[in-house]
Order: structure tokens, then sequence, then C-alpha cells
């Protein structure tokens, strides 16, 4: 039946569209966004099949790629935490392809000048559909090796997306790929020194072998488990190995930039969770390796430095890329505090991470379409100019910032809650240093946006009674507006039904073992 | 000493993954020309992979095809050991793909980034993004 098949449909419907877009997109670019986004939404439809599938039954479905059972063929095994990730990557990669239709083709030229090589704009859509079947395939495989070749298919169709910007975006996109290939080869040894002593490739087998006490305590296995923590690490920006993030993000085109920012980084932190406790296992990360409070430290340091590096950027989209650096340090403290109200802050910051950055990323882009500027003066006298923007901007700031009852607050509760019950000061106080600096950022470009010219410009018109110019409203085209819009009230949506998700999504994904 | 000596020469083929992986990363980290960077970048994929190829050996063991048992018929029990293990150089095949199309993709951006900056020089290239 066709309900069983879901799994494998939300993975085949942008893999082989990515395939005929590449046959039949090239007519026209018209052509090439429908079918794009036609195969978002049918695989965003897909995804909440199966969310609802798992939720209303319960259980974990296996699925076995060709029918070769497990744990000799590749199958696909979704969880309530994968569901959820699958629902966020499609749902995230629908929003974006609509929203894609106007700055694409303005940014991405169809003919580079004085050559006649056409169909860049049915490329960017192949791209994009092959770099979501990576990002989803991550989110469903049951395989520890099949993880590292959709997360290379994934940075593969990532790195020709970000380059497709101009001038210094190849440089930053090649120090992305040097960094990038460094760490999935990380992943890709550790999986090797856990083959080596296990036999095994699929995950739930290889967490029932290695809870044996002679696999727990041999230096194999240390070592492949610190080998991969590193490589997705890198993957995901932790900081001090975030180098490659903020230059590749900034310099993308607009449309790249929205629909990587907000995806990559969170599934690698799905990744991490995933390794952690469904291939090793709590009792091992927590007790038999005892450094999980230094990573506690690494992202206290993380945020710290994202915030402030954020603080000091005048350009907006680099600003949200330090602020990407500082998310992650959330999610991955939270992930590494060991205990339950951690990981679930840290889960759920991946849902609202998500949303609350692709919201941002999309004002940005909006800014930028129409004043052709991302520094921020740009958003000088933005509330008249462009309202709906603004509102969108503001409720991403507020989520950001942590102001309830957006979702950004309920995260940062479990993760303070979570570090108070690790006895991690130091993670807790740098959580509210972060908020700070966030409504500092933010407070200041609202400032910014409200007032829309200085005073002593208006007077040197000389015209006293009517000095104040009447700032045309100018607002970015619908096909842009939508897509915020729903990114924006889904950050309220989430936020007001946080009970629901964690008690419902969230809660039955936490480990046994963890308290 | 002579114990490290049997080490070395027992796990001789652990020793060459690491020297290669470590050159690759060396030439990665410290080299100031992009392509050499991306010489690097293959000679560490490489080494993985010479890694997982090696661990398939097994000593005396035969390719691993099996001679019986063609048309469902004549299911034998099989000696794993006398097999060489397919799994890890079939699970290579992907990741030579993998470095053939990063090796590709990478080559591209280095010839966009001497067309922009007129160079592959990494210095002289932070100097033209300074100015």
């Amino acid at each position: 039946m066709i309900q069983d098949q879901l799994p494998m449909l939300i993975l085949a419907i942008p893999l082989l569209s990515s395939f005929a877009i590449s046959i039949c997109g090239r007519a026209h670019q018209a052509v090439a966004f429908a079918m794009l986004t036609g195969a978002m939404a049918a695989s965003f439809a897909c995804a909440i099949g199966v969310l609802s599938q798992v939720v209303s039954t319960g259980q974990t479905i296996h699925y076995f790629v060709g029918d070769w059972p497990a744990p000799y063929g590749i199958e696909l095994v979704i969880d309530h935490l994968n569901a959820m990730l699958l629902c966020i990557v499609s749902g995230v990669g629908l929003l974006v392809s609509v929203y894609s239709w106007r700055p694409v083709p303005a940014e991405v030229p169809e003919r580079l000048p004085g050559k006649k090589v056409p169909g860049r704009v049915p490329n960017f859509c192949v791209l994009y559909c092959l770099l979501v079947t990576g990002l989803l395939g991550i989110c469903a495989t049951g395989d520890a090796f099949n993880m590292y070749v959709l997360l290379e298919i994934a940075a593969l169709s990532g790195y020709a997306l970000l380059a497709l910007g101009s001038g210094r975006s190849y440089y930053a996109t090649f120090k992305y790929l040097v960094m990038g290939t460094i760490g999935a080869c990380l992943y890709l040894l550790g999986v090797g020194y856990v083959y080596i002593k296990t036999g095994s490739l699929n995950m739930a087998d290889l967490k029932g072998l290695l809870t044996a006490p002679a696999l727990m305590n041999s230096a194999t296995i240390h070592i492949a488990f610190i080998m991969i923590v590193v490589g997705i690490s890198i993957k995901m920006a932790l900081f001090p190995m975030h180098g490659w993030l903020p230059n590749s993000y900034t310099h993308a085109p607009t449309a790249s930039s929205c629909l990587i920012a907000p995806l990559v980084t969170k599934v690698s932190v799905y990744m991490m969770v995933r390794v952690l406790f469904s291939v090793f296992s709590a009792a091992f990360v927590f007790t038999v390796i005892p450094w999980h409070g230094a990573m506690v430290w690494v992202a206290t340091a993380a945020i710290v430095f994202g915030s402030v590096s954020a603080l000091g950027q005048s350009d907006l989209k680099k600003m949200l890329t330090y602020i990407i650096v500082a998310e992650v340090g959330y999610m991955a403290g939270g992930v590494w505090l060991g205990n339950a109200s951690g990981l679930t802050g840290a889960t759920y910051h991946i849902l609202g991470d998500a949303m609350m950055t692709v919201c941002l990323f999309m004002v940005v882009g909006a800014i930028i379409h129409k004043t052709g500027d991302s520094s921020r003066e740009s958003m000088r006298g933005i509330f008249k100019k462009m309202p709906v923007t603004s509102v969108v901007f503001l409720v991403g700031a507020f989520a950001m910032i942590g102001i309830p009852p957006t979702c950004g607050f309920f995260t940062k509760r479990y993760l303070i809650v979570g570090a108070f019950q690790a006895g991690q000061w130091a993670f807790a106080g740098a959580l509210l240093f972060s908020s700070l600096i966030n409504a500092v950022i933010f407070f200041r470009l609202i400032e910014i946006g409200y007032f829309p010219k200085f005073s002593g410009e208006e007077e040197s018109h000389g015209h006293g009674t009517h000095g104040r110019q009447v700032t045309a409203v100018d607002e970015a085209p619908l096909s842009m507006l939508v897509p915020m819009l729903i990114a924006a009230a889904s950050l309220i949506v989430i936020g007001l039904y946080t009970n629901e998700i964690i008690t419902g999504l969230i809660g039955r994904t936490i480990p046994a073992g963890l308290l | 000493m002579e114990e490290f000596l049997h080490s070395i020469v027992s796990k001789y083929n652990y020793w060459t993954y690491i020297v290669l992986l470590l050159i690759g990363l060396y030439a990665m980290i410290a080299k100031n020309n992009l392509v050499k960077k991306i010489v690097g970048m293959s000679i560490f994929q490489s080494a993985i992979i010479l890694f997982y190829v090696s661990i398939g050996l097994k000593k005396g063991a035969a390719i691993p095809i099996m001679e019986h048992g063609a048309h469902g018929q004549g299911h034998q029990a099989i000696e794993v050991a006398a097999y060489a293990n397919p799994l890890p150089h079939v699970l290579m095949l992907t990741a030579i793909v993998v470095g053939v199309s990063t090796l590709g993709v990478a080559l591209a951006l280095v010839q966009k980034i001497f067309r922009v900056y007129g160079t592959i020089e990494e210095d002289e290239i932070m100097e033209k993004i300074g100015q």
C-alpha cells in the first residue's frame, strides 16, 4: 500500500524530480520552479503523512530498502524525532522554494555576460532538490555508512548552491569544501573503526553490540567516538571549528543561504543526537567517556563568541551567520548536558531555530531584493516602506531574543533548567548573556527601522512643516511575503503548542538512562 | 624495541594509512597554493580508502565468489574465513565516487577563484580581499 511506501517516497520524490528538472526544466525557468515547488510540496505531504502515522501508532517505522532485511540491507528508521526532522526539512524546503521564485532569477543570471550558457536557474532547482534529498536522507536513514553518503550528497550540492553567488563566494565556499571534507572523512574513519570492532553498520544493531563491556572499554571504540564527534562538530560549525560558516553563508545568493542556513547546521545537530544515543548509548557517552563537561564548556564558548561577534557586524547577513554559530552552541550544549531537560531543549530548539533562522534570512533577503544592500543602514525606514516584512522581522527577532509566546523563550527555559540540574552555571550564564546581546542587536535594528531619516537631513530640505517625507510603501513581491508570513506564524504556533510538541514528540525520544 | 618493530610490521597497513592521512592533512592546512590543498585533500581521502580496503583482507582467503548455490540449489555452509570480506570494498566504491565529485567541485571552484583574483596563492587572494 502507498502508506507503507511513504518513508521512501519522501526521499524518492525530490531525487527523481532533480533528474526530471534537469531534463524538462530547460524549456523555461517557470517550468523548473513549478516542478521544484511541486516536488517539495509532495515531499512535505509525505513527511506529514509519516509523522501522523508515527504519532497515531506510537511505533517506530522500519522500512527495508529493496526488501533486504536489517542488519544486512539498508533500512530507513523513522521514530518521533526523525519524523519531526523530516517535516522541518521538507517544510522549510517548500517555503524557500516558493520564496526563491523572484530572487533567484535576479541574482543568478540566466546567461553569463558574453557567453551563451543558458540554464543556470534550472541548475539551481536541480541542486536544490539534491540538497533536500541529502538532508532528508540523513534524517531518515538507519545505517551509519549510508548517513556518510547522504551527508556528502547534501554537502556537495550545498557547495555548488553557495558558490552560485559571485566574487567572494567562490573562495569562501572553497574553504567550506576543505573543512567539510575533513569533517566527513573523520566521520567515515570513525565508522570504519566501529565496523572493525563490530562487523556491523546498522545503527540499531550497533547499539546492541556496543553495549558489551569489552567494547565499551575498547580503545578502538573510544577513538572512533572521538573521530565521529569531531567530524560532526566540524559539519555543524561548533566553535572553534566554525571558521567556514560566516563567509560562505554571507556571500551566497539569497535563496541559497535561506535554504542552507536553517537546515544544514540543524541536521548536523540531529546527526549528533542520533549518533550519541542511537549508535552509542547514554551510559557510554556520559559515564564511560568523562568529557561531556568539557563539551558543555566548548558550547558555552561558542555562545559567547557567536554573540559577541554578531554584535560587531554591520552587515545583516553576516550578523545572522554569527547568531547561527551561537545557536549551534545552544543545541550542542543542551545535548551534552546529559539530562532530559537539556536534550529536550536542544531537540525543541532544532525545530524552533530552523524556523527563526529561515524567517530572519528571508527578511534580510527581501530587504536585499528591494534595496540591493545588506548593510544595517538598508533597514532605515523599513517599518513604513515594507510593513509586512517588518512584522515578520519583529516576530523573528522576538523569537531569537526569547520573548514569550514565541518558541525561543521555551527553548531557553528548558536549557537553563537543564544547565542548573547539571550544575553547569557558566552555560546558563552564557544563555542569558546571549539573550541580552540578541536584545541589543535587534532593538538597535528596530530603532533604525522605525526612524525613516535623521532629523538633521529633514531640516536641510528647508520646509519645516512638511519636513518629514512620506515614504511610499514598497513591499516585497507576494511570492516572497507569503512564505515569510507562514514562517513567522509558525514561530508563534510552535510556541503556543510547546507542551503538545514536547510531550507528544520530543518526550518520546528521550533515551532511557537520562534523568 | 623489538615489540615496537613487531607492531609496525604486523600492522603495516594501519601505519601506511596514518602516514598518508597526515601528509594529506598537512598539505590541506599548510600549503599556500589552492591546487596543492586539493592534492592534499585527495591524498587524505585515498588514505581512508586504503584503510577500508585493507581491513577486508584475510590471510589465505579467496575472492568472495561462491562456487555453488546457483539456481537456488545446494545452499552450503560457507566458511567465512575462506573468503575476503567484500563489504569494505563495496563501501569504498561509493567513497571513491564521493571523492571524485568533491575533487571536481573543488577544481571548478579554483578555476572560478582564478578568474576573479588572477591567482591561486592563498596569501595573494587574502591581500586582494583585504583591499
